[in-house]
């Protein structure tokens, strides 16, 4: 095991010590790079060779930026001050934050040439308490996807578990470079399941905070009443730390909740005794259109997935939860109808700034006029999901179809909301702490298998969009490997602002598992390569 | 049955989102939102009851969580040069652009 493979905390602990320096763990990090990235990817729709073998982790690197944190941090220790609760930490910043004189493209040709001015709060927030940004991490085109495959820089990212499938996404680049040992933490943006799902693919431990939590200021921005940063880790408790500093009002964004913050590392060895966790059926059973025929369908989730839920189940109630079973969350088959709809008009709200006037991509062609040079830089830097996005949000928002499309979903929004509020009623008949379910419904898919397929990909997310209406916070932590040797994710719904318990219950489980067999496996496209 | 977004609807819908398409694109982004619609059209299973409002956002926001609004008063920045420097034409401050379409109302004299 090198020294990158270990956890945010281990790091930390071992810097503070003089057991390690920041340099050391920088150089680590980046030699890992070297050896399982591959060549950086490229937006340039000539160039890139898409078999380029690499995990492909990374759009940008900032190696001088990095070494010149550690050293800086190096010398902060040598004086006796207090570098941070995650002091040398190696951080991959998903490329939908601005980091201040690093490009920050978000996965789109339109952004290539940008280059932010400004730091986002998180992630500011996060090189304040001592962690080290090493690079930008790949995503799906303005996180617009599920595989990481819309990305207008390619090759696009591998599932280091196994290379032929994806990572998940959008957040498909963080989830590779924590998996890989190229990050030990990394921040996301979860708009219906963007942290959750490729944390779950990857196998590794994913948060979406509740709205509100985390400050938006600094992210360029997809469906704003959805998008949450939160972050990505191998453990529950780098998770844990790296919310605790993340979070908190900003007055840069005006929805940055006056919620206290508290220390989420504090409750992890509390157990799960006394917890109420909820398994529904509705969670099992998954309800989305036939790719051929459009057909509604009612299936059941992978077999191996239910397994792992199950097992994890039992687990956690011979550690004393109180397991309740058949819990109804009747809404849930609605949240990506109404994601496909409440999304789409946020979306192409946000889009409508990328014009070729101000900044990004602007046509090279000679045009007549100040319309043309819109429609002819937004369709050359424009991929089709952000063009479908904008279409759709235009149609089912406009005047004449909005009560059909766009109330309707606002509404069906409000039911799904009621079904979280109703089983975490303390008065209520199910007084649940939490929601056990699985992350996804399958693991991770082989690359080109959904892609093309816009409906089939956004159904990726059924079980993890819901959070994102409601805006409650979930948990996505590693429960086993199926039967190919590919991770499944679990997942923790709580009520708003109840963070401190799902890291609290995915701790206990984790502590419960860290004797099991498939705790020691490790990602064959690291070890083959690294 | 018909596809909801018929060709001309669809050429319309790309006009207002300020984009240009090849034949090839048009054809396959429509075929993706008249299969998205098929999803859509989800939603209309269940009855929805007309006392139940609109969500624009999930988590309430109660006065007590709701942050201060700062005062509303110019601040000097430092970013003007950098933010600026990011657009693809400017001369003296201002970005450059081709010629602005216009309508002559005829109101000259």
């Amino acid at each position: 095991m090198d020294l990158c493979d270990l956890p945010a905390h281990e790091l930390t602990a071992r810097l503070k010590a003089g057991a390690v320096t920041a340099a050391d763990i920088v150089t680590s990090t980046l030699r890992r790079i070297d050896a399982v990235d591959g060549p950086a990817p490229s937006a340039d729709p000539a160039a890139p060779d898409r078999d380029t073998p690499g995990l492909h982790a990374y759009i940008s690197l900032q190696r001088e930026r990095a070494l010149g944190r550690a050293a800086a941090l190096d010398a902060q220790l040598a004086r006796g001050e207090n570098p941070g609760p995650l002091a040398g930490v190696p951080l991959s910043v998903k490329d939908i934050f601005c980091v201040a004189g690093t490009p920050s493209t978000a996965g789109s040709r339109m952004l290539a040439n940008f280059v932010a001015p400004y730091t986002a709060t998180p992630v500011a927030r996060l090189e304040q308490a001592g962690a080290i940004v090493i690079g930008k991490a790949n995503l799906d085109e303005y996180a617009y996807g599920s595989s990481n495959e819309s990305t207008a820089f390619q090759p696009s990212p591998r599932n280091p578990w196994d290379p032929t499938r994806v990572p998940g996404g959008s957040s498909g680049g963080s989830g590779v470079s924590v998996a890989a040992g190229e990050a030990a933490l990394s921040i996301g943006t979860d708009t219906a399941g963007s942290i959750r799902q490729p944390a779950a693919f990857c196998g590794v431990v994913g948060v979406k905070p509740t709205y509100g939590r985390v400050s938006r200021y600094g992210l360029i921005a997809f469906g704003s009443s959805l998008d949450c940063p939160g972050p990505l880790a191998r453990t529950v408790r780098d998770a844990a730390q790296a919310l605790t500093v993340m979070s908190g009002p900003d007055p840069h964004d005006a929805t940055a909740a006056a919620a206290p913050v508290p220390d989420f590392t504090e409750a992890l060895e509390a157990g799960v005794k006394g917890l109420r966790l909820g398994l529904s059926p509705d969670y099992v059973r998954i309800r989305y259109p036939d790719p051929q025929t459009g057909a509604i369908q009612d299936t059941e989730i992978d077999p191996d997935v239910k397994r792992a839920l199950l097992d994890a189940a039992q687990r956690l109630a011979a550690a004393g939860a109180e397991i309740v079973e058949d819990v109804p969350m009747p809404n849930t088959p609605l949240g990506i109808p109404a994601y496909f709809v409440i999304s789409r008009v946020e979306a192409a709200s946000n889009l409508h700034r990328f014009d070729g006037v101000k900044y990004g991509y602007r046509t090279p062609a000679a045009v007549a006029d100040l319309r043309a040079l819109y429609r002819r830089s937004r369709a050359e830097a424009f991929g089709p999901e952000p063009k479908l996005r904008i279409l759709m949000g235009m149609y089912v928002s406009g005047a004449q179809y909005a009560k059909q499309y766009y109330q309707r979903a606002l509404r069906v929004r409000t039911l799904i909301r009621r079904d979280f509020e109703a089983v975490f009623d303390p008065a209520g008949r199910h007084r649940l702490h939490a929601l056990l379910t699985p992350t996804t419904p399958t693991t991770a898919f082989p690359l080109g298998a959904v892609y093309g397929d816009s409906v089939l990909m956004q159904y990726a997310d059924l079980l993890a969009v819901n959070a994102n209406h409601a805006g409650v916070p979930a948990l996505s932590f590693p429960g086993g490997l199926d039967s190919h040797g590919l991770p499944i994710g679990l997942q923790l719904f709580g009520p708003d602002w109840s963070e401190a318990t799902l890291f609290r219950a995915a701790a206990a489980f984790e502590r419960l598992t860290a004797g099991d067999a498939w705790r020691a496996a490790q990602p064959k496209g690291v070890t083959a390569a690294a | 049955m018909s596809d909801e977004i018929t060709p001309e609807l669809f050429n319309y819908l790309v006009e207002l989102a300020a984009l240009e398409l090849t034949p090839e694109e048009g054809e396959y982004l429509r075929g993706q939102l008249n299969n998205q619609l098929k999803a859509i059209r989800e939603l209309e299973r269940i009855p929805v009851p007309d006392d139940v409002p609109a969500a624009a956002r999930g988590v309430p926001y109660p006065a007590a969580l709701r942050p201060a609004l700062r005062a509303d008063v110019p601040r000097p920045s430092d970013l003007a040069d950098a933010i600026r420097g990011q657009a693809p034409d400017t001369d003296d401050g201002y970005f450059v652009v081709p010629e602005i379409p216009h309508t002559d109302l005829g109101t000259g004299a």
